[in-house]
């Protein structure tokens, strides 16, 4: 008797607590949400995509910032709760994403065709919004003698010091190869062969003990600056800000430089599609982007943009043709296939 | 005689009484119960809920039935000594054009991927080349011109392995284990075996600094206990101190104070004792002073409260009694604050097991502990099925210690850990 009351009221509970649950997971009418990575790059965006579409289209919308992780959007959208429409993502989340049915498919037709856009930018799922690299980053004050690449990264003798790499195999292996002297287009070629991650991993004993493992990408300018390392890999858009807001005085090795995209995509089952659509096409635009990489040093996805912008700007850019020329795109396919066995390989090597 | 009429007498009214006490006892209880249920309500579905739903997550194993529920019907009567037969394949391309259609064959890749590295590879290539199903008979044939893998034995043992709906693989793997084609448990490659290690370092750094946070916290919770109030308070003020700044803003004093160019490096080298800077950051040594500075209120707190219970009369009944200051407090005092020292220690040994930022800020890549594991298997390549289970293997550790603990002070809390 007693334990069919108690039964019962819990029950009743339960039935309140999941009704409010269901309750609060049927989309409510929310202004559209645009998601970002924060820092410089989202005030950037602030200034000539946020506030420009409201004004330009009278849509309401606010804008958050994330750091990032497939598992978080996969949460957002199981958990049929997801209160973000348009979301900037990195190449792998986009794959993985699509794979998985996160994000709605881009209908090109509505932000001005597939034609206004650089071919490496056009996804399924998503459109390109930057393209950005990881270079050799170092701090000229610092340093006598600049170095000339990834060779010279792993050079003790020639530049003495520690150097900061990302923690984690993906870019750190490639660039290890790079500097055991495979061409920038052989790497992903190399590094598919078990011979290839061995000599990689060979290549980073000779300066394991000078490495400093950086986690996320405002790290490594403030490693550069307070003398902890001498050279560090990095995106190259923070060296700008540093050099521009911060009176740094950081150059870059754009050589062996490896490039990756980041692009928009729309959450699936997102109530704010007309107004997500309305927003891509806005910040598709050549004149906007353009203005984008006035303010940051990325490049961005449409065709026209690099060609409004003035030459002082353009050659700092990762699109610009010399910078481009010897960089690699970092391989989406070859990362989802192995990250989690070389994640595992790579902590067996710092462990050691 | 009287007796029994006076019982048979009584015994109604008894009866109804104990009924009557029952009832309301009964009452109570359910109004008690009905106070708290809320609060019940709550927990189970946040706090039950989630970690049930982990476990649970940890021998999930659903996705490749769900893309291939034909070959994985065709395969439950393989022996798995020969290639399997051609109702099989037919089978597997029969699934392979729905699943392509539908965009689910990557959901199966991935899963399969875990188990043999490549065979991402294998079924999206096998899925762009399959343009329709095989003429009758020759599926088997087809199949493997469009990928070898297919004439292989393992790639069909991974797949009946991954059958489902539950499977011990992550669990498996979250402990350096895997299964040969045989279905027999063996270690796991040695370039893959890292979650031991890797549990063992957790417990080590945890241990180190639930040591530190005990040496350095024994000294002060003695001097709060002991001065008057007015100077406690304000030291009480400095301890609490820590709580109330951001655990970020703590680890990056650290990473201020300790780099090569930072206070204390800058400092030694001003007064001439080092000429080199030394490594004080990005490695072990930095994880466990930082960790050691945001843990030790935790052992501070439990410390006093014990401390403060102690009579000061005590410590003179021994000197009085002819005890030198050391016996005295080897015997008397320190037994007393057992339980402090107890609590303390498991409550910053525990909190140290899952510590997260301060590793990932201060550590080096040798010095990352179980939980950037579990963060990084969760969003970054959102393989939960590892996540889940190196999340369970250590709920398991932690629940074994707490219960040895439990089992350790049960003894001594009964007596104040004095013998009798």
């Amino acid at each position: 008797m007693l334990k069919r009351k108690i039964g019962k009221i819990a029950l009743g509970f339960a039935a309140a607590f999941s009704a409010s649950a269901a309750l609060a997971t049927v989309a409510q009418a929310r202004d559209l949400t645009v998601v970002s990575w924060g820092g410089a790059y989202q005030d950037a965006q602030k200034k000539v995509y946020f506030e420009p579409f409201k004004k330009a289209a009278g849509i309401a919308m606010n804008d958050e910032s994330w750091d990032g992780g497939v598992g978080v959007l996969r949460a957002k959208v199981q958990g049929g709760a997801a209160t973000w429409d348009v979301v900037q993502v990195e190449s792998d989340e986009l794959a993985v994403g699509c794979e998985e049915g996160l994000f709605e498919k881009m209908d090109y037709s509505k932000i001005g065709g597939e034609a206004a856009y650089i071919p490496p930018s056009v996804n399924a799922c998503g459109v390109g919004a930057i393209l950005y690299d990881f270079v050799l980053g170092y701090d000229k004050d610092k340093l006598k003698d600049a170095p000339s690449g990834w060779a010279d990264f792993f050079d003790t003798k020639k530049i003495p010091g520690k150097r900061a790499l990302r923690q984690g195999p993906k870019t750190t292996l490639e660039i290890a190869l790079m500097a055991d002297g495979v061409a920038p287009n052989d790497v992903y070629k190399v590094l598919a062969t078990d011979e290839g991650v061995e000599r990689a991993f060979k290549k980073l004993d000779t300066i394991k003990g000078d490495i400093v493992w950086w986690k996320a990408g405002a790290q490594p300018p403030q490693l550069l600056a307070s003398g902890e390392v001498v050279m560090t890999s990095v995106y190259n858009g923070r060296i700008d800000t540093a050099n521009k807001n911060e009176k740094k005085n950081f150059g870059m090795v754009w050589d062996g430089a490896l490039f990756t995209l980041d692009s928009w995509v729309i959450l699936k089952g997102s109530p704010n599609k007309d107004a997500a659509y309305k927003f891509l096409d806005f910040a598709g635009k050549a004149e906007n982007q353009s203005k984008l990489s006035e303010n940051i040093a990325y490049g961005t996805s449409n065709k026209d943009a690099a060609g409004r912008l003035a030459p002082a700007v353009l050659k700092d850019l990762p699109t610009a043709p010399d910078n481009i020329k010897n960089a690699v795109e970092i391989n989406v396919g070859f990362w989802l296939e192995n990250i989690d066995r070389l994640t595992e390989r790579f902590n067996k090597w710092a462990a050691k | 005689m009287t007796d029994a009429l006076l019982t048979g007498a009584n015994a109604s009214t008894e009866v109804s009484l104990k009924r009557r006490l029952r009832r309301a006892e009964r009452t109570r209880q359910v109004k008690a119960l009905a106070l708290v249920a809320p609060l019940l309500v709550f927990l189970l579905f946040t706090f039950a809920g989630p970690i049930i739903g982990m476990l649970w997550r940890a021998v999930d194993d659903r996705e490749v039935r769900q893309v291939l529920p034909q070959t994985i019907a065709a395969l439950a009567n393989w022996d798995g000594k020969d290639l399997p037969d051609e109702k099989t394949y037919v089978a597997l391309a029969s699934d392979i054009l729905v699943a392509r259609a539908s965009g689910t064959i990557a959901i199966a890749a991935k899963r399969l991927n875990y188990a043999l590295n490549g065979f991402r590879t294998i079924l999206t290539s096998t899925a762009r080349n399959l343009k329709a199903m095989p003429e009758p008979g020759t599926s088997k044939e087809a199949l493997g011109k469009i990928n070898p893998a297919w004439r292989e034995r393992s790639t069909w043992t991974t797949i009946k392995d991954a059958s489902g709906p539950v499977t011990g693989f992550y669990l498996l793997a979250a402990l350096d284990l895997t299964r040969n084609a045989d279905g027999a448990i063996v270690a796991a490659p040695p370039d893959q075996a890292i979650y031991r290690d890797i549990f063992a370092r957790t417990f080590l750094i945890s241990l180190g600094v639930t040591a530190l946070c005990l040496l350095l916290g024994f000294p002060v919770a003695y001097l709060l206990a002991t001065l008057p109030p007015g100077r406690s308070n304000l030291l009480m003020i400095f301890v609490l101190l820590p709580f109330w700044t951001s655990l970020l803003v703590r680890t990056c004093a650290w990473i201020v104070l300790l780099q090569s160019k930072g206070v204390v490096n800058d400092s030694l080298h001003w007064l001439g004792i080092i000429d080199e800077p030394l490594r004080l950051i990005y490695n072990r040594f930095g994880v466990c002073v930082a960790m050691t500075h945001v843990l030790l209120p935790f052992m501070i707190l439990p410390l006093y409260s014990s401390m403060k219970a102690i009579s000061p009369a005590y410590m003179r009944a021994a000197a009085s009694l002819g005890a030198a200051p050391l016996t005295a407090f080897l015997r008397i005092y320190l037994p007393q604050t057992l339980p402090g020292i107890g609590a303390g220690s498991l409550l910053v040994f525990i909190l140290a097991l899952g510590y997260y930022i301060t590793p990932a800020l201060v550590g080096g890549a040798a010095d990352q502990m179980i939980s950037y594991f579990i963060a990084l298997y969760t969003t970054e390549t959102a393989n939960w099925g590892l996540a889940s289970a190196l999340g369970a293997v250590l709920l398991l550790a932690t629940l074994l210690l707490a219960l040895a603990y439990g089992k350790l002070v049960q003894g001594q809390q009964v007596t104040g850990g004095m013998k009798n």
